[in-house]
């Protein structure tokens, strides 16, 4: 059964918001699956909280719209306790590199089997803009009227030096391409990381800038490392550079939900191993 | 009431904590109940530590500062203990201990140089030592080592053998008809009772004095089959546990007060978008960082009010072990039935203290079932029904869109800002209060003990009920316990303050934190006996402190 991908939930973001690129993406992706033959019933949408999460009202499909900066260790908890789900997080970047950095540094650290999309427009929206953490130095928001005062930081490095095993970027303006990295990061076995580049129509329209300095990585090793980290360095979200989009990294190591195999043991063996623990203490 | 004490004394990394559950397996096999206390700072090496052993002909919960029997493993045990007990019988480490008025004592390093045996199996020379001094029978010392020792059985029955034979007995203790009991702590009680109640995956980030539940749950999670985390922090703690319950794993989380700060935001989380989860809380002194190592009852506010928002929760205040393990069992299946977050509140005493357990004796609490969709309708998550409780589905189950949502949100799990949707909703979870609190009914919510009927009671709640029991039969009083503390079981507190003239509250915290809530459930204490230094009330002390507030 093809089930419609979209909820009767009235859709609130901004005209030519990003986000809608990232819902159409996801939607053919979805699409895809269903096609292919994978059932949707598997596949569970992890929100945080801020513009993007919405996206957990509109997507017809498995989701938990939890909290602010926390879309990690919910997904992490649901892939331990049922590893054949396909767990996707959609998280803002006040969400992943404010609130929850702590849980995007220790997923890319244990290797969680879960794809981390990162709707970074680079500005609160929901709450009517303020910076965030990968805002240009000198960003005029309303909690900074006279423009910040520290740098961004570049969440590609980040997760380079955290361990994560797929990383990648993508552009709202480059659909198939988005859509190609975000299938990559599904498949792939292991923490994926795709921070996509998507304008505020509200608080920070970056279309322009974007639209005249990406570029695709084309012929980019991503199994180097030292490759990555100077191809993620060249555009550090702060100076004017180049700016690439695709795989800087990709990796196949052991996964953190591998480590905890299923136990099944019937609750007459537990009920039985209680009482014989509470015979070997006497 | 026969009774004996025996405190081993020696610096923290001397394994005294081992060398007090030896003691206490010895004198559990002489026949008696035992309790173990263990008085340590908040140091890895260095500092003074000490196991407190008591055993009596009657189970017992608390200890008192009489001891009989001083094993001093170094010279400050001696110093610090023994002006507190100068009729006691000691027995002490030769190498260590230099000035020794009267008692007995082993070198143990050269008993282990004639045993070529690690420094480590010292401690049993000292406990062989001790067994001789007290007449207890090698065949029980060898028993017990072979059940108890973790390893180096041979090596350390040797040292004990050797060390047995250096000394002579000077008070021995009888045995006494009984058979041994099982021997645990509270946390080992509460993990096993989370399992009896269907646990899946336990979740914790160490934290005095909750961190022995995740130690002993992690070391059997194999033999049970369970999982066990410890991830980055509280925050993650939490979550990762309602992502577990999101998918239909049954889990537990577990800290302490600090790290119950952390937690809060994902409590009211859990409480929103109604997943089920069980928090324990094992207190101790407060506030902030407070004292680590030592006990308090400081949090049971916190913990009865803690999120943002009005919501259901299920608290339970375990007094001990047995109590400990029934109770985890039931608040599991609770948390599922309803979908609400589950507390089991315990402190250090009770956390960290060994008691005298009878498995045959272990109460059966009803052990309700989650209410699960039965494929028939389209799936809703919050599907508004007569009792507020929606059926579960979890994320892969066949046709179901499970939405669970932070937000405000219809019964589809679609946030809303509508107001009728959101007062539906609100009185939605309420019913499941409404529901839960007539379950309740059918549990043993408030125990009651000592003298029936007696017109004076001790008010009291967790572990500083075993000390009440003490006090109570000594001065034939009635001990009232509610052991279910949210929500409040009024029918059954009414009931077990009928008759009671005089009420004395028993808390060990600076604001009577009990005495305020039975207050505000209609039942007003007459006076209120407070501790909050961290040690838990002895029945001597308490025995006093209440013997100050009845008429003369």
């Amino acid at each position: 059964m093809t089930r419609n991908l979209i909820t009767p939930a009235q859709n609130t973001w901004c005209p030519g918001c990003g986000n809608f690129s990232l819902q159409h993406t996801l939607k053919d992706i979805l699409a895809g699956f269903e096609k292919e033959g994978r059932s949707l019933d598997d596949v569970v949408l992890v929100s945080g909280i801020g513009c993007h999460a919405k996206i957990a009202d509109y997507l017809d499909i498995n989701s938990v719209y939890a909290i602010h900066g926390r879309t990690i260790p919910v997904a992490t908890g649901i892939k331990l306790a049922n590893p054949n789900l396909t767990v996707i997080c959609c998280a803002g970047d006040g969400d992943a590199y404010a609130e929850g950095l702590d849980h995007l540094i220790f997923a890319a650290k244990r290797n969680i089997n879960i794809t981390m999309i990162v709707h970074n427009n680079r500005v609160y929206g929901l709450t009517t803009g303020q910076y965030t953490p990968t805002s240009p130095l000198g960003f005029k928001g309303k909690s900074t009227p006279a423009g910040t005062t520290e740098y961004p930081f570049n969440p590609l490095e980040l997760m380079l030096a955290s361990g994560a095993t797929y990383i990648a970027r993508g552009y709202t303006r480059k659909m198939p391409q988005l859509e190609q990295l975000i299938r990559q990061g599904i498949s792939h076995k292991g923490f994926a990381f795709v921070d996509v580049l998507q304008i505020c129509a509200s608080f920070f329209n970056m279309t322009e800038y974007y639209q005249s300095r990406v570029y695709d990585l084309n012929g980019h090793d991503t199994a180097d490392f030292e490759k990555a980290c100077i191809k993620a360095r060249e555009w550090d979200y702060n100076r004017d550079a180049p700016i690439a989009l695709g795989i800087f990294y990709e990796q196949a190591l052991p996964t953190f939900d591998d480590r905890y195999p299923a136990r099944d043991i019937s609750t007459e063996e537990r009920m039985r191993r209680i009482r014989e623990f509470f015979e070997a203490s006497a | 009431m026969k009774e004996l004490s025996v405190l081993v004394g020696g610096r923290a990394g001397d394994g005294i904590n081992n060398a007090g559950a030896v003691v206490a397996q010895l004198l559990n096999h002489l026949g008696y109940f035992v309790y173990v206390y263990t008085d340590y700072p908040s140091l890895i090496r260095g500092g003074h530590n000490f196991a407190l052993v008591r055993a009596a002909d009657e189970p017992v919960g608390a200890y008192n500062d009489r001891i009989d029997y001083l094993v001093a493993l170094n010279q400050e045990t001696v110093d610090l203990h023994l002006p507190h007990c100068p009729d006691c019988t000691v027995v002490a480490n030769a190498d260590l201990v230099k000035s020794l008025q009267s008692g007995q004592a082993v070198s143990i390093n050269s008993v282990l140089k004639a045993e070529s045996a690690p420094a480590i199996t010292g401690n049993s020379a000292m406990i062989g030592a001790f067994a001789k001094a007290a007449g207890i029978p090698w065949e029980i010392v060898g028993e017990v080592f072979r059940r108890h020792m973790p390893k180096a059985v041979d090596e350390n029955t040797r040292v004990a053998r050797r060390a047995y034979d250096q000394v002579h007995t000077s008070r021995p203790i009888p045995a006494i008809a009984g058979r041994p009991h099982t021997l645990i702590s509270g946390n080992e009680a509460i993990g096993l009772g989370l399992v009896a109640g269907g646990l899946s995956a336990y979740i914790a980030y160490p934290m005095t004095p909750s961190s022995t539940l995740l130690h002993f749950l992690a070391g059997t999670a194999e033999r049970f089959g369970i999982t066990v985390i410890h991830p980055e922090n509280e925050i993650a703690v939490i979550l990762m546990g309602l992502g577990s319950a999101v998918a239909g794993a049954k889990t537990a989380v577990g800290t302490s007060g600090g790290g119950f700060c952390l937690m809060t935001e994902g409590l009211s989380f859990a409480a929103m978008a109604e997943i089920p989860i069980v928090i324990v809380v094992s207190q101790r002194t407060g506030p902030s960082t407070g004292l680590p190592t030592y006990t308090g009852q400081a949090d049971l506010r916190f913990v009865q009010y803690a999120g943002q928002g009005e919501f259901p929760r299920f608290i339970v205040a375990p007094a001990d072990p047995g109590e400990a393990y029934s109770w985890s069992a039931a608040a599991i299946r609770l948390a599922w039935k309803y979908q609400i977050p589950a507390f089991v509140l315990t402190d250090k005493t009770l956390s960290e203290g060994t008691y005298s357990v009878d498995y045959e004796r272990l109460m059966d609490l009803p052990s309700p079932d989650p209410v699960l969709w039965d494929g028939q309708e389209p799936y809703r998550r919050y599907r508004v029904t007569p009792d507020g409780t929606s059926p579960l589905a979890f994320p892969g189950r066949k046709d179901a869109v499970v939405k669970v949502n932070s937000y405000a949100h219809d019964e589809d799990g679609i946030t809303t800002e509508d107001a009728g949707l959101v007062t539906l909703m609100t009185e939605k979870r309420r019913k499941k209060e409404e529901k839960l609190k007539e379950e309740i009914t059918r549990y043993p919510c408030v125990s009651v003990r000592g003298t029936a009927g007696a017109a004076t009671a001790l008010l009291c709640w967790g572990s500083v009920r075993n000390a009440c029991d003490e006090v109570a039969a000594r001065l034939g009083l009635r001990v009232i316990q509610p052991v279910v503390l949210s929500p409040f079981p009024d029918q059954q507190f009414s009931a077990a303050c009928h008759g009671v003239e005089r009420l004395i509250a028993v808390e060990e915290n600076v604001t009577g934190q009990l005495a305020a809530l039975a207050r505000e459930h209609g039942v007003s204490a007459d006076a209120t006996i407070l501790k909050y230094d961290g040690r838990p009330f002895t029945p001597d002390e308490l025995l006093l402190r209440v013997q100050e507030v009845l008429p003369s």
